[in-house]
């Protein structure tokens, strides 16, 4: 077993408390930002009532928004599979805690056992990195823009403007339903559960910062502008913000294939971190450097 | 603009597509279980809940959290509204439901319904739900609470719930439909 500084029940409780409590902190300047430019008075408003939200949320410490989703947990560096039990029970104690809705229930029958996990819960994806210490971060992930998760397996003659055309679609086909203005995250190529993956760890990473890949830095900021130029707006009622970022993940794929997923995230694009060494633990809502 | 719940046809009918309002007075929750058992049960000849006709309808799942007797609301933000577009024509058809309050916009079906018998949808903003929590106040109790936290019918007296958009008039008038037909692609 690894040593841990404290019990990891905890600290998935203090994370999942986090995530959901407090906005990342590169999403509130995205925000902000975003209040800045913004001319359609409607539009405003409705930044304004979500900048309000947010405070209201960490000052009362109570989840931000009342779909506290399916956390999603991504576990790095130095991992063992006793992990999974501590995370099955954080999330149990969190939903009572906190308290965290009870969303998880029977595919089929619906039924619903009110402490979030169930058959095949928790969702836990091991990331082997080698790493000396263990980093595991929570993404809650809220139906609204989960349900608006995109999978296309384009032919690879439809190429770049293909892809790009995909993605673009995909924001605007969904409208209003996953809480515009929000992250898109963009996986392209690998197999469909790999491409997939990686549009949903996009939304991990840094809203603002530049792709260190200049061709997919490129794209990000393509589809940025076009969206934001989309007329969509916050929730779909319109105005020039429709997305805060746009992150791209690649993998090489098959020769006769061009997979590409999106994943949205709604404008609060929950998340949260901790590292963790023998001897101590730190948070972070961004990324450790 | 403050709306009094209950609404009468003619207040519904006067409002204007981008107006915004808040909503003083009754309110339900109710959405994709509560849809589907309350139009079994009618169709059926079974009694309802009271509360449901002329209702003001709030697609919301909340958190609810009991203190003492009460049971407030911690974080009740609206849910997206789409997922009851098949059920939402009969639902205000049978029930005279005169205001959804939701996120995301309904399809033209149920803007149909709305015009013919007098019903407004009110988008509130998706995700403030700590605000709208707090808009609602204390649970005035609940009704179908075996369908669980989320899809159980709560009923409110609300104190000032918004705020919310006029996104969907009595008069066919659709917001997102004026936003979706002039999008940049």
């Amino acid at each position: 077993m690894i040593k841990l500084p404290e019990p990891l029940e905890d600290v998935v409780f203090n994370l999942l408390k986090a995530s959901n409590t407090k906005l990342p902190p590169d999403v509130g300047w995205a925000l902000e930002a975003a209040a800045g430019w913004e001319s359609d008075p409607t539009a405003y408003s409705q930044l304004g009532a979500i900048m309000d939200n947010v405070r209201k949320a960490e000052f009362l410490s109570r989840p931000m928004c009342q779909d506290t989703g399916i956390p999603v947990f991504f576990v790095k560096g130095k991992f063992d599979s006793s992990m999974v039990g501590a995370i099955e029970r954080g999330i149990a104690r969190a939903t009572k805690e906190i308290p965290l809705r009870p969303n998880t229930v029977d595919p089929l029958t619906r039924e619903n056992h009110g402490d979030n996990l169930g058959e095949g819960m928790p969702i836990v994806h091991f990331v082997p990195t080698g790493d000396d210490f263990t980093e595991i971060t929570v993404m809650p992930k809220g139906a609204g823009s989960e349900n608006m998760t995109r999978l296309a397996m384009l032919n690879p003659s439809d190429g770049e403007e293909g892809v790009m055309k995909t993605i673009i679609d995909a924001v605007l086909d969904a409208g209003g339903r996953p809480c515009p203005p929000g992250i898109i995250g963009v996986g392209i190529g690998g197999t469909s559960e790999k491409c997939v993956s990686m549009a949903k760890e996009a939304l991990l990473l840094p809203v603002g910062e530049d792709n260190p890949d200049p061709d997919l830095r490129k794209m990000e900021e393509e589809i940025f502008v076009k969206l934001n130029e989309s007329g969509l707006g916050p929730m779909g009622l319109g105005g020039a913000t429709t997305v805060l970022g746009v992150r791209i993940k690649k993998a090489a794929c098959h020769t006769a294939s061009l997979p590409v997923a999106v994943s949205i995230g709604c404008w609060a694009n929950r998340r949260a971190t901790a590292r963790m060494t023998s001897d101590k633990v730190e948070y972070t809502q961004g990324v450790f450097r | 603009m403050i709306l009094v719940s209950p609404l009468d046809e003619k207040t519904v009918r006067s409002l204007r597509l981008g107006d915004t309002v808040y909503v003083k007075g009754q309110v339900i929750t109710g959405r994709d279980e509560m849809h589907k058992r309350a139009l079994e049960k009618a169709r059926s000849g079974e009694d309802v809940p009271e509360e449901i006709f002329g209702s003001v309808l709030y697609h919301c799942g909340p958190i609810m959290v009991q203190r003492g007797e009460k049971w407030m609301p911690v974080s009740a933000g609206p849910t997206t509204s789409a997922r009851m577009d098949s059920l939402e024509p009969e639902m205000i058809e049978r029930f005279g439901i005169r205001a959804i309050i939701g996120k995301g916009g309904m399809s033209r079906e149920v803007g149909e319904a709305m015009k013919k018998h007098g019903c407004v949808y009110l988008a509130a903003v998706g995700g403030t739900a700590v605000s709208l929590a707090e808009g609602l106040g204390e649970s005035k109790g609940s009704e179908w609470s075996d369908l669980g936290m989320a899809e159980a019918i709560w009923k409110f007296d609300a104190e000032r719930l918004g705020p919310l958009i006029v996104a969907m008039d009595a008069d066919g008038g659709n917001l997102y439909e004026d936003v979706r037909g002039n999008l940049k692609r």
